[in-house]
């Protein structure tokens, strides 16, 4: 196991996350980000592009060649901060079991 | 939905040329077709927008859809061999390394008629064991099976033997380097009654694969297979577990795949004349069951490199039927065209360059189309196969329906970024198959926040420039380069590059170099330029060959053993580790590389060099480039500098360089040989572009922006920006025919007074 695992002192990078999904990140976020955004290609979220520069849906990696990649056509994003945040809640809680959303959301 | 693709069997054609275009549709009861010029590809909104000219030129159609396959997968096969028969027994064996032994049975070796069904065959069965096929006729069918699957990537003998006399097909698979944990030799006797009307063996031999019904070839082998043989009698019990083999009595075939090594036949030394071809450039001079270290170059010690590498996934020509062909008009002008293939929503292009007449420029300035670089990444599965693109490019990748439809079609074929279904390295790369990321409106996954366009759709940020300044040029691809050497160039006042001429092959950097010593003038628009070398096929059109040796940013290395080039014998990998670094043609070299954003530059010591006056003009600096669409600034993607020790002109200028990049740009490995903390964009110095110019001894000079990004920066402000005004400056110097001054002069006088 690494060193560095994502505990509760990782709470403000997440909050700069949140305030600029798109940004550069400081060193704090980026190795936040490097976790969240590593691991195995089966299952790794990614957007679908279903208008350019427009519009998007989540979507996942299958663990094979030839498989299709899952298209979640419910979770439509127009803004890609939108598309950026909530895939970080979401591997935040599979790395974590806290949801970010309750954190910065209430 | 991606229903609609083709390919032509050119990539450059000058007037009065044919083209010749291959279309698959699927689902689509026709489509139409035109012929457009292609003059910015970005269809980002921050931008310009996309732009096209339809060119006047009827193509014919509407033309009726139809479905060509892609039948992707490699194997050898031998025509017109004479038919042998059983009454003289049989043998069959083989040195095999198999690399997926148990996912899907595996031809070694086979002859099947595809009428009668008499034939026989070794293969590898479902479960990875070694086992042999005889259909003899009518109902007798005889199959055996070790039952022993084969251990991944190690060497074994493998043998069938069918004796007619003592009615026994015997066979054997022997580890040829013993490993005291598997059970060897493993050989297996099968008695059975041999039928008294015995039927001839006729069709074609193949090795690697067996004749299908709905494809030509299917069951293909993934690995290596050396010295294969048929043999018309039994193979001898002690022959089995002799790595030699067997002897040459009473041989039918005996491909020897040492010889022949560059080309696509392979060769039988039985004395039979049965020499065959290969089909889908399965890897050649690869290491063979012999190979123990003492020789690298395959030209030197072929034998050892006796085995040929097969893929179920290799493809070199799809070699589908043409739909139709274009002839272009003899007073058409030169540009980057593609046709444009629609039907309702669907839409495919298929670009091409058209060149000037041969012979002639019809403008000063040519732009050099990187097609071995587009061929590199022909299809990459970067966004789909490699989770750790996502973290280089620092947020989440977007699939375009080209990635979707690469998923689930794996078939369409490799470039140098991915890896074989077996985790072999891909070494050969095509263009005669359809290339969805070769393409105007495509976004890739490395181009930076923005329009993330990449290779040919980025280089489209430079026709479009061209054409807003409304600056004559022609077109002139790789290819030209590589098959008619510097007399394409030396026409020309002023060559142009892409935005990542990342490949190049001897012949073509002989090219460029010798246009410049006579005077030519250079504008490295890009970054990462000259990089790899690569090699092409000496007869074989639209394939080259690149074996990343030794290091440089690459997905895999190459095995040892295998640094040289099968298609030429060439010592392939990067350009400086083959005396020719970047840094000597175009005054910088790679050293750094990211996908997030992009930075400025900021002006340096060299810009103030009166020899440097004329690239600033109207420029006020010193910051410039802070925008753009490839990561939001000029510097960045891939990055280039000076250095001085691999082979950067003293005397050039460093105009300019970038800083405060982020920590997802890295070192490259080439240039950390102590890896230590602190290599980030943000604490390492040395990760920066560096703009650079110098002169050239024939009167002639190089402008090198050390950056992939440049380009995405150039349309900002509607084209009144430093960018723009910089790159204008140099163009418009350098296609004076004044020529630049005598270089200035280093003493080599040491001043020892006072």
């Amino acid at each position: 196991m690494s060193r560095y695992q994502i505990t509760d002192d990782d709470l403000k990078h997440a909050a700069q996350f949140r305030a600029d999904p798109l940004g550069i990140p400081g060193p704090g976020l980026q190795r936040v980000l490097n976790l969240l955004r590593g691991g195995p290609k089966s299952g790794k979220y990614v957007l679908i592009v279903k208008e350019p520069f427009r519009r998007w849906v989540l979507g996942r990696l299958p663990a094979e060649r030839g498989q299709p990649v899952e298209v979640m056509e419910h979770i439509e994003f127009t803004d890609l901060a939108d598309a950026e945040w909530t895939v970080f809640k979401l591997r935040w809680k599979a790395h974590t079991g806290q949801d970010l959303e309750e954190e910065f959301d209430k | 939905m991606t229903r609609l693709l083709g390919y032509a069997d050119r990539v450059s054609a000058a007037p009065g040329d044919s083209i010749k275009v291959m279309v698959s549709s699927e689902g689509l009861d026709q489509y139409d077709a035109k012929m457009i010029r292609v003059i910015h590809g970005d269809i980002n909104p921050a931008g310009p927008g996309y732009r096209e000219e339809t060119v006047d030129l009827d193509l014919g159609g509407p033309f009726t859809g139809r479905y060509q396959p892609i039948n992707a997968g490699s194997y050898a096969v031998v025509e017109n061999a004479p038919p042998n028969d059983a009454r003289s027994s049989l043998g069959m064996q083989a040195i095999v390394w198999p690399t997926l032994p148990g996912q899907g049975t595996q031809t070694i070796l086979t002859r099947e008629n595809p009428d009668s069904g008499a034939g026989y065959r070794i293969f590898l069965d479902q479960t990875g064991a070694f086992a042999c096929e005889l259909t003899l006729g009518g109902d007798t069918v005889e199959s055996v099976s070790t039952e022993v699957p084969l251990v991944a990537e190690r060497w074994y003998l493998v043998s069938a033997s069918f004796d007619v006399t003592e009615e026994t097909l015997t066979i054997c698979q022997h580890l040829l380097k013993p490993s005291p944990s598997l059970i060897e030799p493993c050989r297996v006797l099968h008695r059975f009654s041999v039928p008294s009307a015995l039927v001839e063996f006729d069709g074609p031999i193949m090795i690697a694969a067996r004749p299908g019904v709905a494809r030509p070839a299917i069951e293909h082998f993934n690995g290596r297979i050396e010295a294969p043989k048929i043999l018309t009698r039994p193979v001898l019990a002690d022959e089995m577990e002799n790595p030699a083999g067997t002897g040459h009595e009473q041989l039918f075939a005996a491909w020897d795949f040492s010889m022949e090594i560059p080309s696509d036949q392979i060769i039988d030394t039985s004395g039979n004349q049965l020499h065959g071809r290969l089909v889908n450039l399965p890897t050649r001079a690869v290491a063979g069951c012999a190979w123990n270290g003492d020789e690298h170059c395959w030209t030197n010690l072929p034998q050892h490199y006796a085995a040929i590498h097969f893929h179920d996934d290799d493809l070199y020509d799809c070699c589908w039927e043409t739909d139709f062909e274009i002839i272009l008009p003899e007073d058409i002008a030169s540009g980057v065209f593609a046709v444009y293939l629609s039907s309702g929503s669907e839409e495919y292009y298929i670009p091409f360059a058209v060149r000037a007449p041969r012979g002639t420029a019809t403008a000063p300035v040519a732009f050099v189309l990187p097609t071995a670089s587009y061929m590199a990444y022909a299809n990459t599965r970067l966004g789909i196969d490699i989770p750790e693109t996502e973290i280089v490019a620092g947020r989440l990748l977007q699939l375009n329906p080209v990635d979707l439809f690469m998923q689930t079609h794996p078939e369409i074929g490799l470039c140098f970024y991915d890896l074989h279904n077996d985790g072999s390295g891909v070494y050969y790369t095509s263009r005669l198959r359809p290339i969805v990321n070769m393409q105007p409106k495509q976004i890739g996954h490395l181009g930076g926040v923005g329009s993330n366009v990449w290779q040919f759709n980025a280089d489209t940020h430079i026709l479009g420039w061209l054409e807003q300044m409304h600056q004559p040029f022609d077109v002139i691809t790789d290819e030209d380069l590589q098959t008619e050497g510097v007399s394409v160039l030396e026409r020309y006042q002023v060559v142009i590059t892409g935005t990542h001429p990342e490949y190049y092959s001897i012949e073509m950097l002989d090219s460029l170099q010798e246009y410049l010593d006579d005077g030519g003038r250079l504008m490295y628009l890009g970054g990462n330029g000259f990089y790899w070398r690569v090699s092409y096929h000496p007869t074989l059109p639209g394939v080259i060959e690149c074996r990343k040796s030794e290091d440089g940013i690459r997905a895999f290395a190459p095995l040892p053993g295998e640094f040289y080039a099968s298609f030429t014998g060439e010592y392939t990998g990067l350009w400086r580790r083959n005396a020719r670094a970047p840094n000597q043609l175009a005054g910088i070299g790679m050293v750094s590389q990211g996908f997030d954003h992009s930075s400025s530059y900021v002006m340096r010591e060299g810009s103030h060099d009166p020899r440097a006056a004329f690239i600033f003009q109207g420029v006020e600096g010193p910051e410039f480039g802070d925008f753009g669409l490839s990561g939001g600034g000029a510097a960045g993607l891939e990055l280039d500098a000076t250095d001085h020790s691999l082979g950067t002109p003293p005397h050039t200028l460093v105009l300019a360089s970038s800083e405060r990049h982020t920590d997802l740009y890295l070192l490259t490995p080439e240039d950390m040989d102590d890896p230590a903390p602190g290599l980030g964009g943000t604490e390492a110095e040395i990760i920066r572009a560096e703009m650079v110019f110098f002169e050239t001894p024939g009167g002639g000079a190089v402008f090198s922006t050390g950056s992939i990004a440049w380009c995405g920066s150039l349309s900002h402000a509607n084209y009144d920006n430093d960018v723009a005004r910089i790159t204008t400056n140099v163009l418009q110097r350098f296609v004076d025919e004044l020529p630049f001054c005598k270089l200035p002069q280093h003493s080599n006088e040491v001043d020892r007074t006072g």
